[in-house]
């Protein structure tokens, strides 16, 4: 079920009386899930989460139109949902996001397990509208909601050692059916280099459109690297390790020579198969020419500098 | 059991009918909004394999007539060969349109660059000559053994359309691939065992050969 227990909503998820009314709808459309749910039937994509409070506008906004949420929450890679882009709309409903806890251990002074809902009162949340881009060549722009990844750093005390970060995803075939199918090595595991990670753009992220991310989208926690391709923000994170050698994430054991490490967005380096020169936005007929770094080379090339992109695709 | 003109025209028209149901529904879809978060996506996958459907069911008709002794079948293959042109040519549209803006030369430099749509494209080009030549006056032209030796050119086309389609999925989405390369290979290889068993095992002795029974001419 999409939203089980309303009860769980918690002090720092309740919203203010601005949003309100938003809430009521939010009421109406998960009575309406639960009928649906009831039935066997599969819940409605755009049911309207729990609105998000104590959110605040960050700089990171775009003068590009942002995709409908419609869109963002029926399109999309999720394939412990299914194989096809509207399975995690049609089946992420079975996803149970509470209770939720993320263990961060490897390299650490203090190795800790979190609540998800401890996790949301370490502070103010902050919006930050980002480009997406995925690797099969579409794109879209979304308004996250979240709080920079160092802070878990932060929480737990990296050493030294830590040179990587590796982000582990659920993979419970209970709630997520095509885990028993072996499309990938599950569960699904991202890498990303500490300074990466440490990155001020690398967003953690628990929402968008102001609400509690929606089941299909990555919930109850997902990355956000916008610079990268789409596969590179994990979902549904459970454990997060602090290592010294470089991770090998999913993609790479699937398919090495079609999927790097770095993945960064780069439209000179083409796919093993097709070309990465342009993207199609959702809800756009004409493709769009694809930025190097997807747009933020000002802020993040300096990570990459000195390195030959071309071999650490 | 053999079919009446009358019968035969009645069972075309409805077949027809049924055959631009897809296109109809993918129309539908366009208009009302229906084909979900990326339209020119879904408009090129559904059109590429309904083209592929068509290209089974059209090579389907000759295994089908052997095996039930309904003649009248293979009265039905031209037209589920010129619906696999049809779906193929919107497919193709969709490509160019989309993909390139009617730009021809940068669809060039990408049917050069993109192996998976180098074969994609060269089984659209050959299903052209197959679609010019498919009145019986085209027959009558060429001679039906030149006709039928141009018209096996489809099995090669169903093994690029094959190879199409597993170079541009991503390895979460093979079994739809390996689903339509089950099928061909089932319908190819009918063929193969029909002519194995026909014409073959050939003799080792090279001075020996076989007799021929069956004019090549009937094979489809």
């Amino acid at each position: 079920m999409l939203i089980q227990k309303p009860a769980d909503i918690l002090p720092s998820e309740i919203t203010d009386r601005a949003l309100y009314q938003r809430r009521r709808d939010f009421i109406k459309a998960a009575a309406a899930g639960a009928i649906a749910g009831s039935l066997g039937l599969p819940a409605q994509a755009a049911v309207r989460g729990t609105p998000l409070a104590n959110v605040q506008k960050s700089i990171w906004t775009l003068d590009e139109k942002p995709t409908p949420y419609e869109s963002v929450t029926t399109y999309g890679n999720f394939y412990e949902f299914g194989p096809d882009k509207d399975s995690p709309g049609k089946n992420a409903h079975r996803l149970r996001t509470r209770p939720w806890t993320i263990t961060v251990e490897g390299e650490v002074k203090k190795p800790r397990t979190f609540a998800i809902e401890d996790v949301l009162k370490w502070g103010a949340l902050e919006e930050r509208t980002y480009r997406f881009r995925c690797v099969e060549g579409w794109s879209m722009v979304v308004p996250w909601i979240g709080f920079p990844f160092s802070e878990i750093a932060r929480h737990v005390e990296i050493t030294g050692d830590a040179k990587y970060v590796e982000f582990v995803s659920l993979a419970d075939p209970e709630q997520m059916p095509y885990v028993r199918v072996p499309l990938l090595d599950w569960p699904y595991v991202e890498g990303l280099r500490i300074d990466e990670a440490l990155h001020p753009l690398t967003l953690m992220t628990v929402g968008l459109y102001g609400e509690v991310l929606p089941n299909q989208t990555g919930a109850p926690v997902r990355l956000v690297l916008p610079w990268n391709y789409g596969f590179k923000s994990a979902k549904s994170i459970v454990k997060i390790r602090f290592v010294r050698e470089m991770p090998k994430s999913s993609w790479m054991k699937s398919a090495p020579d079609e999927y790097g490490f770095y993945s960064n967005v780069n439209p000179d380096v083409p796919h093993r198969r097709w070309s990465q020169a342009q993207e199609r936005r959702l809800g756009e007929f004409l493709k769009r020419k694809t930025l190097p770094f997807n747009g933020y080379a000002e802020q993040v090339a300096k990570l990459y500098t000195g390195m030959d992109l071309r071999k650490n695709y | 059991m053999t079919l009446s003109n009358r019968q035969l025209a009645t069972l075309k028209i409805t077949l027809f009918l049924l055959a631009l149901i897809p296109a109809a529904h993918l129309g539908w879809r366009a208009m009302t909004d229906g084909l979900g978060a990326n339209p020119v996506e879904e408009l090129t996958r559904n059109t590429g394999t309904w083209t592929f459907n068509f290209l089974l069911l059209t090579l389907s008709i000759t295994p089908l007539r052997a095996l039930t002794g309904q003649h009248w079948l293979t009265r039905l293959r031209r037209m589920l060969g010129l619906f696999a042109f049809f779906y193929g040519t919107l497919h193709f549209s969709t490509f160019i349109g989309f993909e390139h803006m009617f730009d021809v030369n940068e669809m060039l430099k990408d049917v050069l660059k993109r192996p998976f749509v180098t074969v994609g494209f060269a089984a659209f080009v050959l299903l052209i000559p197959l679609a010019a030549t498919s009145f019986n006056r085209a027959i009558r032209w060429l001679g039906g053994k030149r006709w039928q030796e141009l018209h096996r050119s489809i099995y090669a086309i169903g093994i690029l359309a094959t190879v199409h389609y597993f170079w541009l999925v991503k390895i979460t989405a093979i079994q739809w691939p390996l689903l339509y390369a089950a099928m061909l290979a089932i319908l190819l290889g009918w063929r193969a065992r029909e002519r194995m068993r026909r014409y073959g095992p050939f003799p080792k002795t090279p001075t020996v050969q076989p007799i021929r029974i069956v004019d090549t001419s009937k094979f489809g």
